[in-house]
């Protein structure tokens, strides 16, 4: 496993696009303390801030991590990253495949893009997550988002495919959704507002868009294989998923072809 | 005369021709596995023999609410057809007429294999720009994509595609020559149960029996296939039968399976359950059906086949 450990906070926001394991193992000690992470003219290098042990494999352990760590695991392929404390804005923006757990909180738009592999934030993520940065198409494209805490506003906004599981999450979750799964234990006001396609299950809710319709309660095979897909990463969400829910039709100032279930 | 004998019941010395088809499995679910039963009766009705319906299907297992993907009951059905073309033809006409159909049932892919067949990115267009795809990995994690079509009782939710298997064979088959219609049944119920028993093998005539044998050609002109007359009881005596005098009726069952080894087993498990019942019922002889060797490429010797649990010796033409 090879390590970098923080020496102090960073100056400026670094930026981890390239600091993948895989990158690292193909590079000697030296070669990898001088990749660029700075994002100012200053030129800082990963070396400036970080005492690098590398091992050649393919998991990768940040150990303090801070709020300026930007892109962590962005683009990952495949291997393990695993940040001990907190990270910046991005993380695992486009990643593909692979695992990338922090154990403390995560910026704004984690898992923007991604396509692929498992992210999951043990403490609390920013506004955004798994949502479309600006000029994007689309936020989460396929990969596994999983906040244990509590996620901001606007969580898998423009979310295009996948799975997003969290805990609480603020206003307007899953808004202007293209497609895909958002668990949650409880969501603010507004979720699913723009939504196109696309499933909500809520444990609770805030205020509903009054575009949405209720559809009444059904027993579909669909909630069975959901809450059986959600067994193995989270059982307190498939118990959500398998209990009485109440299904909402929306948003119907769009296409429609959403979804929000509300345990009733 | 054949020399062979098996739980003292004569066997030919012959072999079953057996053809390359399609072949795919689905599994149905129901809330109930007498409705999971209903759909696939119903979806493998009319599926005796490619020739005349298009396709052959049948029953090949119930399932537990275990083992299926959903947790309800359910039943596994295989199809198989010529060809990949016909076999998506005929699965598309079934499961849009007979499962999408039938209240409460679900439609999931029921084999793994190298050709993929669009069956519910097919049917989702009955739902009328109102079907909903989505994405959700199975017992396994691997990510399987359902479509969900809205219908009155809920939704018909169908596996987006399905697969065709490489190596199906159809055609496997054996013949019971008996005395009399009411014993040879009997026997010929046996080895019903018994082929059934074997995973991936169905056989898809009525109750698994077929008693219009059939030879290639005819002497009418445009027919393909005609009366096996050489097997028919009421033509003994003439130049060209087959049947020693005792014998006054003839009995087969037609094995299609996934696999060359799933009809050997079938044809196998069929052949000793016949003959340790067999004398008690009056059997004469077990025989199988073959066009000479040269249209089929898989030929399985019942001599081969009078061992119990051996290696399998399915000879390839």
């Amino acid at each position: 496993m090879s390590v970098l450990s923080l020496r102090q906070a960073p100056p400026e926001r670094l930026d981890f696009l390239n600091i993948a394991p895989a990158t690292l193992a193909a590079l000697s000690q030296g070669e990898a303390e001088r990749l660029p992470i700075g994002t100012t003219r200053r030129g800082l290098v990963l070396g400036d801030c970080f005492q690098v042990s590398l091992d050649g494999g393919d998991s990768l352990t940040i150990e303090g991590g801070h709020e300026r760590l930007d892109r962590v695991g962005a683009a990952l392929g495949q291997g393990t990253i695993r940040v001990v404390g907190d990270v910046g804005q991005r993380l695992g923006e486009g990643m593909a495949g692979g695992t990338l757990t922090v154990t403390g909180n995560a910026g704004p738009y984690a898992g923007t893009g991604a396509t692929g592999g498992t992210i999951t934030i043990e403490g609390d993520a920013g506004d955004h997550a798994g949502g479309a940065v600006y000029a994007a198409k689309a936020g989460l494209d396929g990969a596994t988002l999983i906040v244990k805490g509590t996620a901001g506003r606007h969580l898998g906004d423009r979310m295009r495919r996948g799975l997003i599981l969290v805990e609480r999450a603020g206003d307007h979750a899953g808004s202007r959704m293209i497609a895909g799964t958002i668990a949650a234990g409880s969501v603010g006001d507004h979720p699913g507002f723009g939504m196109r396609r696309g499933t909500l299950l809520l444990g609770s809710h805030g205020r509903l868009t009054p575009t949405f319709v209720e559809t009444g309660t059904h027993d579909l095979v669909f909630l069975r294989l959901l809450a059986r897909s959600l067994q193995r990463l989270s059982p307190r969400h498939a118990e959500i998923a398998a209990g009485p829910l109440r299904r909402y039709s929306g948003d119907l100032a769009t296409i429609a072809k959403g979804e929000i279930w509300a345990a009733a | 005369m054949s020399d062979l004998t098996l739980n003292g019941i004569r066997v030919e010395d012959t072999f079953a021709e057996a053809f390359d088809v399609a072949g795919t499995a689905i599994v149905v679910t129901n809330d109930t596995a007498k409705w999971a039963m209903i759909a696939a009766t119903t979806m493998t009705g009319f599926a005796t023999s490619v020739i005349g319906c298009g396709a052959e299907a049948g029953i090949d297992a119930e399932l537990s609410p275990e083992e299926t993907p959903d947790g309800r009951p359910g039943v596994r059905i295989l199809l198989f057809g010529f060809e990949p073309n016909g076999l998506k033809e005929q699965l598309l006409k079934r499961v849009g007429q007979c499962i999408l159909t039938c209240p409460g049932t679900a439609c999931f892919a029921g084999v793994e294999g190298p050709t993929k067949i669009k069956l519910g990115g097919a049917i989702r267009y009955f739902g009328d720009g109102f079907a909903i795809a989505k994405r959700l990995p199975d017992h396994t994690g691997k990510m399987r994509r359902y479509w969900r079509i809205p219908v009155m009782d809920g939704e018909f939710l169908c596996e987006d595609s399905v697969r065709a298997v490489d190596g199906a064979v159809g055609g496997g088959n054996l013949l019971f020559l008996g005395r009399n219609h009411a014993e040879t049944l009997k026997v010929a119920e046996v080895a019903v149960e018994a082929a059934k028993a074997i995973p991936g093998a169905i056989l898809p005539f009525p109750g698994g029996i077929v008693r219009s044998g059939s030879k290639v050609g005819a002497r009418t002109k445009g027919m393909m296939a005609s009366t096996n007359d050489a097997y028919c009881p009421t033509l003994k005596g003439r130049a060209g039968s087959a049947l020693p005098a005792e014998c006054g009726v003839v009995l087969e069952i037609v094995i299609d399976a996934l696999t060359s080894q799933g009809v050997s087993d079938s044809m196998r498990a069929a052949l000793h359950a016949a003959t340790e019942v067999g004398a008690q019922h009056g059997l004469v002889a077990i025989t199988a059906g073959n066009y000479g060797g040269n249209l089929g490429r898989h030929h399985y010797r019942l001599r081969d086949l009078l061992e119990k649990n051996p290696a399998v010796k399915e000879t390839e033409a």
